[in-house]
């Protein structure tokens, strides 16, 4: 089983915005977007129990070959970057259409991405990236193992869980928790500096229409709330009585 | 007048309660809103989303819906939009809701914005980021109709008793495009009211140290009665409650009379879905966790003192 795992930087601390309204990318503290680990350690567990390699494609800034690199060495084959200055505030759609066209180029029975990105929480672009490729999603997923249909696979829910059976090939999210992503060792690190990247441009993706759709118009503080009155241990439990007996709850 | 969209989302218990805040919001720029319900007890759920403002409603009872989430109900909406030309469709940010307009997207190639709290017109809505900090006005090109994901819980619902036109559609959905299908379904039984609905709620974090205790905040919330039991992320993806207790970003957005937190430290992504609270309590022992600065009633002390005594202070003033 072949699988492409998406994988995104994002900042590490709280990200700023620069004036043009997007955030600030160079010079701040970036990493392997930590809910993408989770997909990753899905895809390397599948492929080291039913054979197969681990791509891992991104599209960012050059700074996302970190990304790339952390994800190459916790055991991916190989890594896709696609990067160019045309692509800064690329939005939710510009970013479906670039990664559908780089997963494309190679062979996958399975594409893995994170449920949203830490930064930027739309939790669109996989599903758009499957209907751009033609194939079935699931998302929120939990557990997947390959079945004579394709995919068994376990969907969070509001509720509890369901199981469906998919078709192959197919884009799924992984949710956080749903396994342990390893740490790389000294050796997977070692190993990732010789492992291929490839960086293709624009035009060998053959990407039209790669204008982006949103414009941040504005940006303002939103209020804050001030906040209440501080008490230690012992005084505490009178208080929170107090405050429920306000709220008419008690 | 702008044509607006509301994507009802059809759950086994009818229409999510989401559905009639994006009547709402879809009410303050359209008079006349139009829903589209897909699902089995659409045609049902016509009549509630009459009441709260839809003049119009699509609905389509087929279960290919319920069994492929997410592409078939794309599909149809794809097809009506290419036939009705709607302005805006909005969408509530829920898991399933948000797989449908992703997939819409593709087909499309609209804009879609995600997390939107508020919406001026089909091209303009607004958005808070950094864990609500941060307000942003978004413009929207590209081709109509516009994507809008709303969070839930950004508006409330206001019924208008009026009644909608019903117009039935037919699912005309292939085979080969239905996708995944479920299989099993599984539910925690729950008791109690739901997070979302609860007067109280108490959540607990990390600073539980683990699932048992968890106990502690089941025992209060039956002590108060009425109350539900949350927790925050790192509670969850530590495996010690089910994802259906998770607030937060990801997760269910609250606002009760009351929340009470413990031992969690208040990540922008938890205060997202509880920052609408009327009173926020919040027990840490760390002193500059986050939540305990925001909180009307900052505790810092020991969460596995307090709340059993806390518990049986409630106990005490009921009983007498």
């Amino acid at each position: 089983m072949n699988v492409v795992v998406c994988a995104k930087l994002v900042p590490t601390g709280t990200p700023t915005l620069g004036p043009d309204h997007l955030v600030v990318r160079s010079g701040t503290d970036a990493a392997l977007d930590p809910g993408d680990e989770y997909g990753l350690e899905l895809a390397l567990q599948l492929t080291e129990q039913h054979g197969g390699d681990v791509t891992v494609v991104s599209m960012g800034p050059d700074e996302a070959g970190q990304a790339i690199q952390r994800a190459l060495a916790m055991g991916a084959s190989r890594g896709v970057l696609v990067s160019d200055p045309s692509l800064r505030g690329a939005d939710a759609l510009v970013t479906a259409r670039v990664l559908a066209a780089a997963i494309g180029m190679y062979p996958f029975d399975l594409v893995v991405a994170g449920v949203e990105s830490t930064d930027g929480y739309t939790g669109t672009v996989p599903v758009t990236v499957a209907e751009i490729l033609g194939i079935a999603s699931v998302t929120a997923v939990r557990r997947l193992e390959p079945s004579d249909a394709g995919a068994r696979i376990e969907r969070m829910t509001e509720r509890g869980y369901d199981v469906y059976e998919c078709p192959l090939p197919a884009v799924v999210t992984v949710t956080a928790g749903s396994v342990e992503p390893r740490f790389p060792s000294l050796k997977g690190i070692m190993q990732a500096k010789q492992k291929p990247v490839d960086r293709p441009s624009l035009q060998d993706l053959g990407s039209r229409d790669l204008t982006a759709t949103q414009t941040v118009t504005a940006v303002t503080d939103a209020p804050t709330k001030a906040g209440g009155e501080v008490v230690q241990g012992d005084e505490a439990v009178g208080r929170i009585v107090e405050l429920l007996a306000e709220a008419k709850v008690i | 007048m702008a044509g607006a969209w509301v994507f009802a989302e059809i759950t086994r218990d009818g229409p999510h309660p989401a559905a009639f805040e994006l009547l709402a919001h879809a009410r303050s720029f359209d008079d006349d809103p139009t829903a589209i319900a897909l699902g089995q007890g659409a045609t049902e759920a016509a009549a509630e989303l009459g009441a709260h403002g839809a003049a119009t409603v699509y609905a389509c009872d087929d279960p290919v819906f319920a069994e492929h989430p997410g592409r078939p109900a794309a599909h149809v909406l794809a097809g009506l939009i290419e036939a009705e030309a709607p302005d805006v469709v909005l969408f509530a940010q829920t898991y399933d809701s948000r797989d449908v307009a992703g997939r819409l997207q593709g087909s499309i190639g609209s804009a879609l914005m995600g997390n939107a709290t508020s919406i001026a017109d089909p091209r303009h809505a607004r958005a808070e980021i950094f864990g609500g900090t941060k307000i942003v006005d978004v413009e929207l090109a590209g081709p109509a109709p516009t994507l809008i994901l709303l969070r839930p819980k950004s508006i409330a619902a206001e019924p208008t008793g009026g009644t909608a036109r019903v117009v039935p559609l037919e699912a005309d959905v292939p085979e080969d495009i239905r996708g995944a299908r479920i299989v099993e379904r599984h539910e925690e039984s729950a008791s109690g009211p739901r997070l979302e609905d609860a007067k109280v709620v108490l959540a607990g974090g990390r600073g539980l140290g683990g699932p048992d205790a968890f106990a502690m905040l089941d025992e209060l919330a039956s002590v108060i009665g009425g109350a539900a039991v949350g927790a925050s992320r790192a509670a969850v993806d530590a495996g010690w409650v089910p994802y259906s207790y998770q607030i937060g970003q990801t997760g269910k957005t609250v606002k009760p009379d009351v929340y009470l937190a413990a031992g969690i430290s208040g990540a922008l992504q938890h205060v997202v879905g509880m920052k609408g609270a009327k009173r926020i309590v919040a027990i840490n022992k760390d002193a500059d966790a986050p939540l305990l600065a925001m909180a009307d009633l900052g505790v810092v002390g020991d969460l596995f003192q307090v709340l059993p005594a806390l518990t049986e202070e409630i106990r005490r003033r009921k009983g007498s």
